[in-house]
């Protein structure tokens, strides 16, 4: 089989239709006498429902129908949880761990801004909108969990008063013996790192369409989701139908980020509503619920300690970790397991001391989003370090490099399980070689001597920062694909994958030409549609291209030797002869042989005359196992200015070493890397969902939610190291998130750096122009604190 | 309470029937089924929504369809070749320049950067990289970094200036 595709920058198959304008989002959706609807949401973070009067919504012109709780209740069933723990961990970490279900609509208590309490649908969208003011909803205020800190000490108001406290989860895990190694260290460094809650923010907002056909009781809904399957699964529970009459769409996803990866109450109410009103039922988020009531992420303090020899041999790490959840522990262990998990990153560390514990608040829940814990832990091991090389007077490159693993530690084991259970094992890569690839890149030696001659010669504060991590990528255990040839002898090739913007119908169509020898053209992909394939897990954790891909070319494989048999009938030879290339069956060495697959698939239907030649069967589906993740890497390196006066920061340049095994399409991870960075760069310096002390949201707009435009980012260079992955086939690995995971860290250390003459230390995200200036004032007032009191003692 | 509009959309006159509150947005995607023009944020930030109004890159989330009764609205669907079984892929020099340098990722913003850009290259026929940067400043996209679009823009403009194309 010869790769021909894999490996090339193939052109998006899926542009053409995007930049006509003829792409097809939810939204764009339309159906006879279809319906709309708006939502009630609550203007309270934390209240008791005492009472709702929908008479006048109601009895508006245009209006259909207005829901509230006791309308649905048959249909309110507790919506998807997920992050169970599974018992390859259980067996080795001590969680402790309370989930409890949200509703799709509130029954008798609201717990963040923006849940819902009643549905009003209507001829149109502002019909919808203008009944729903008209609703009249009792609440009873209660003091709201903003802070969770607070929230999680003992004495906070209850959020889900049955637990008793909001603490959600909690656990301890580690390695080695932390309390000796930190006694022994010569150095030891601590500080508490706080990253702020930011968020996914597709430029598609969510949106669902529902048409139920009583004729035979199946639902079709439209929903732009990463997880079409676990909409699905929702929906068999929620309305007591079997699977196969449920059939869920996400057609072309404007984006998703792990935003579009969760089970919503919209998922359950708009299908709720087109059965109950017998006709098409169209929601489409307006920007402003997305902020407050699309999944929410990031958001930890982690206090952090690490011991090192004074030669920079780093001896153990210590953290204490707490996360907010927002109002419900919808995800359970992911979130904070996966900031475990990945704390350590590219270091060799001998020793491990760990506590974590979750919080609920009453704020929008989380849910992971690109990076999924891995941005904050990253952050906060990647600050330490640079705190730990200052106080060696080391320079961090070097502080790293003694301490980085490399190729020939691999395959390294991180003495606690991953968060599927299965032994962390590194299984490939070379985190040296990634940091050495992203100096030379960056000419570090060279910027750090034009940085000391800009700082003395002309005042101009520059800073260079790093950051890297080691990403587990790919999560299992499944993802499946069926790969089939049409009469025209073109394949389809159908996978519970999800595009969202990632190229799925090229880079699949790549890997499925190349296996079956058929031109891309031949390849349709098949993604986001429960009706081509029963089975599926969905596109977040950065695991398509390794799951789907996988199952794609073992199917592929598999159709490729019945296409094979039924040549070597066709053309009496026998199948070990035989070579297909190019849509084309022929006979080794006899190229005059040649027949079109089209030929070769039709020979195996019968005729009046004989039955067919063999089986007409060329389909063949594989559900690949992939017990655990794969290793991605990388290094970033940030270089910045900042201007003490505005406190502005500006990315002078941004580089990125990053091994994510072999690459299916170099084009394609080029841009997955570019937005990933472009996210982290908003992480790093603009973007926070910003909550009053009341529980009220303060970033309602994109006037208030700041997220980067093209003035603040430069061109991001990347550097290929491929390093190939042996769980898989095809010997890729994930690259979704990773380009999303550093850019805080590396832009905090950077900062840190170039405003190391005034001797400030970062420890909170994002770094704002305030937040550099409240540095800078706070650093101009300690010195004069310091030298009144040195004056004093003179 | 509808009223009747004519509205002179991509060189055709189209009849709408509409609210007078209508934004241009809604009145191009729900009455004239151009659904190729997206709205983002429906608060004139995130420029998704971007057509051009008498040449012009206006937010058509900002301006009520009424408004644009007398002025020509050219929205993404006017921007390519209208006879699909013309030459090439059906694409403009610059809908090409954004599939060759990857220029989308799920494509949502892409419609109104398209045209912002399109206006802007016939008033900057040679842009720098900074020219290019500040122009998009005005159209948020969360997929790509930019970075692509800029070498997307960069390369129509130089295209159109009869040089290969980088």
């Amino acid at each position: 089989m010869g790769a021909k595709l894999f490996g090339a920058s193939v052109k998006r198959r899926e542009d053409p239709r995007l930049l006509r304008g003829e792409g097809r989002f939810v939204d764009d959706i339309k159906l006879p006498g279809m319906l709309h609807a708006a939502f009630v949401r609550s203007p309270h973070a934390h209240a008791l429902l005492r009472g709702i009067r929908a008479e006048a919504a109601a009895a508006r012109p245009g209006v259909a129908r207005v829901f509230t709780f006791a309308e649905l209740a048959r249909w309110m069933k507790p919506l998807p949880l997920f992050g169970a723990i599974p018992p390859g961990l259980a067996a080795r970490v001590d969680v402790t761990m309370r989930q409890v279900a949200q509703l799709a609509m509130a029954r008798d208590r609201v717990r963040h801004v923006g849940e819902i309490v009643a549905m009003v649908v209507a001829d149109s969208r502002a019909l919808a909108e203008d009944a729903a003011e008209l609703v009249e909803v009792d609440y009873e205020p209660l003091p709201a969990v903003v802070d969770m800190i607070a929230g999680g000490a003992p004495g906070a108001p209850l959020i889900h008063p049955e637990w008793g406290d909001n603490v959600a989860l909690r656990f301890k895990t580690g390695f080695g013996d932390a309390a000796a190694a930190l006694s022994a260290a010569d150095v030891r460094v601590q500080e508490r790192f706080y990253v702020q809650r930011y968020v996914g923010m597709p430029m598609e907002t969510r949106g669902v369409v529902a048409q139920w056909d009583p004729r035979d009781g199946s639902l079709t809904t439209w929903n732009g989701t990463q997880v079409v399957h676990f909409v699905q699964q929702g929906l068999v529970t929620a309305l007591g139908l079997p699977a196969n009459k449920i059939r869920v769409i996400a057609p072309d996803v404007g984006g998703g980020f792990g935003t579009k990866a969760t089970g919503y109450p919209e998922d359950l109410l708009i299908p709720a509503a087109a059965i109950a009103c017998r006709r098409p039922v169209k929601w489409t988020e307006d920007r402003r619920e997305h902020m407050m009531a699309a999944a929410h992420a990031r958001h930890q303090v982690h206090d952090i300690e690490i011991g090192a020899t004074r030669e920079g041999k780093m001896l153990v790490v210590r953290d204490r970790i707490c996360v907010d959840l927002g109002a419900y522990n919808s995800w359970g262990i992911v979130l904070p397991y996966n900031t475990v998990a990945h704390l350590l990153g590219p270091h060799r560390v001998p020793a491990l001391d760990v506590e974590c514990r979750a919080v609920v608040t009453n704020k929008t829940p989380n849910a992971p989003y690109r990076g999924a814990g891995r941005p904050e832990t990253v952050y906060a091991m990647d600050r330490i370090v640079d705190c730990l090389a200052r106080e060696l007077r080391m320079d961090p490159a070097e502080l790293r490099r003694r301490n980085y693993l490399a190729e020939a530690d691999m395959p390294y084991e991180i003495d606690i399980p991953y968060r599927d259970g299965n032994r962390l094992v590194y299984d490939s890569g070379d985190f040296r070689a990634n940091l050495d690839a992203a100096l030379e890149a960056t000419g570090y030696d060279r910027l750090r001597a034009e940085q000391a001659a800009a700082r003395s010669e002309r005042g101009i504060l520059r800073g260079i920062g790093i950051s890297g991590y080691v990403e587990g990528t790919a999560i299992g255990p499944y993802e499946g694909a069926t790969v089939r040839m049409d009469a025209s002898g073109h394949a389809v090739v159908a996978t519970g994958a999800c595009s969202q913007g990632q190229g799925h119908e090229t880079s699949f169509a790549q890997v499925a030409a190349d296996a079956l020898g058929i031109p891309l053209d031949w390849v349709t992909v098949v993604g986001g549609d429960t009706a081509a394939i029963p089975f599926g897990v969905g596109t977040f954790a950065s695991r398509s291209a390794v799951n789907a891909g996988s199952s794609i070319l073992d199917a592929a494989v598999k159709v490729r030797e019945k296409l094979t048999a039924a040549a070597a009938a066709l053309l009496e030879a026998a199948p070990a002869d035989i070579e297909i290339e190019d849509g084309q069956a022929f006979v080794r060495g006899a190229p005059a042989s040649s027949v079109s697959l089209e030929r070769v698939v039709r020979s195996a239907l019968p005729t009046f005359a004989k039955p067919g030649a063999v089986t007409a069967d060329f389909e063949a589906t594989v559900y690949h196992h992939q017990p655990t993740v794969t290793y991605t890497s990388a290094v970033h390196i940030a270089h910045v200015e900042v201007d003490p006066g505005t406190g502005a920061v500006r990315l002078l340049r941004y580089v990125v070493a990053h091994d994510c095994g072999r690459l299916i399409n170099p084009m394609i991870v080029e841009g997955q890397i570019h937005g990933g960075v472009a996210q982290g760069v908003g992480g790093g310096l603009l973007e926070e969902m910003v909550y009053d002390e009341q529980g009220q949201l303060l970033t309602g707009t994109f006037m208030d939610y700041l997220v980067p435009t093209a003035m603040e980012l430069p061109p991001i260079e990347t550097v290929h190291l491929e390093y190939p992955s042996p769980r898989n086939p095809l010997g890729i690995k994930g690259i979704g998130e990773g380009g999303a995971i550093s850019p805080p860290a590396a832009i905090a250390n950077a900062v840190e750096d170039a405003l190391s003459p005034f001797g400030v230390r970062v420890t909170r995200a994002p770094l704002g122009p305030d937040a550099v200036r409240a540095l800078l004032v706070a650093a101009e007032e300690k010195k004069a604190r310091d030298a009144g009191a040195g004056g004093g003692r003179a | 309470m509808t009223r009747e509009i004519r509205l002179e959309v991509n060189g055709q006159t189209r009849v709408a029937h509409i609210e007078p509150r209508t934004s241009l947005a809604d009145c191009l995607r729900e009455a004239l089924d151009l659904t190729g023009t997206h709205v983002g944020c429906e608060h004139g930030v995130c420029g998704a929504c971007t057509v051009l109004l008498d040449g012009e890159p206006v937010r058509s989330c900002l301006l009520l369809a009424v408004q644009a009764v007398g002025h020509a609205v050219t929205t993404v669907e006017g921007l390519a070749p209208s006879d699909p079984a013309g030459a090439g892929s059906g694409l403009s020099p610059l809908q090409q320049a954004f599939q060759d340098k990857h220029g989308l990722q799920c494509g949502y913003c892409t419609p109104g950067i398209l045209l912002t850009a399109h206006a802007f290259l016939r008033d900057h026929p040679t842009p720098t990289h900074d020219e290019i940067r500040e122009m998009l400043a005005g159209n948020l996209c969360r997929c790509t970094g930019y970075h692509f679009i800029v070498e997307a823009v960069e390369a129509a403009a130089r295209a159109a200036a009869g040089h290969q194309p980088a």
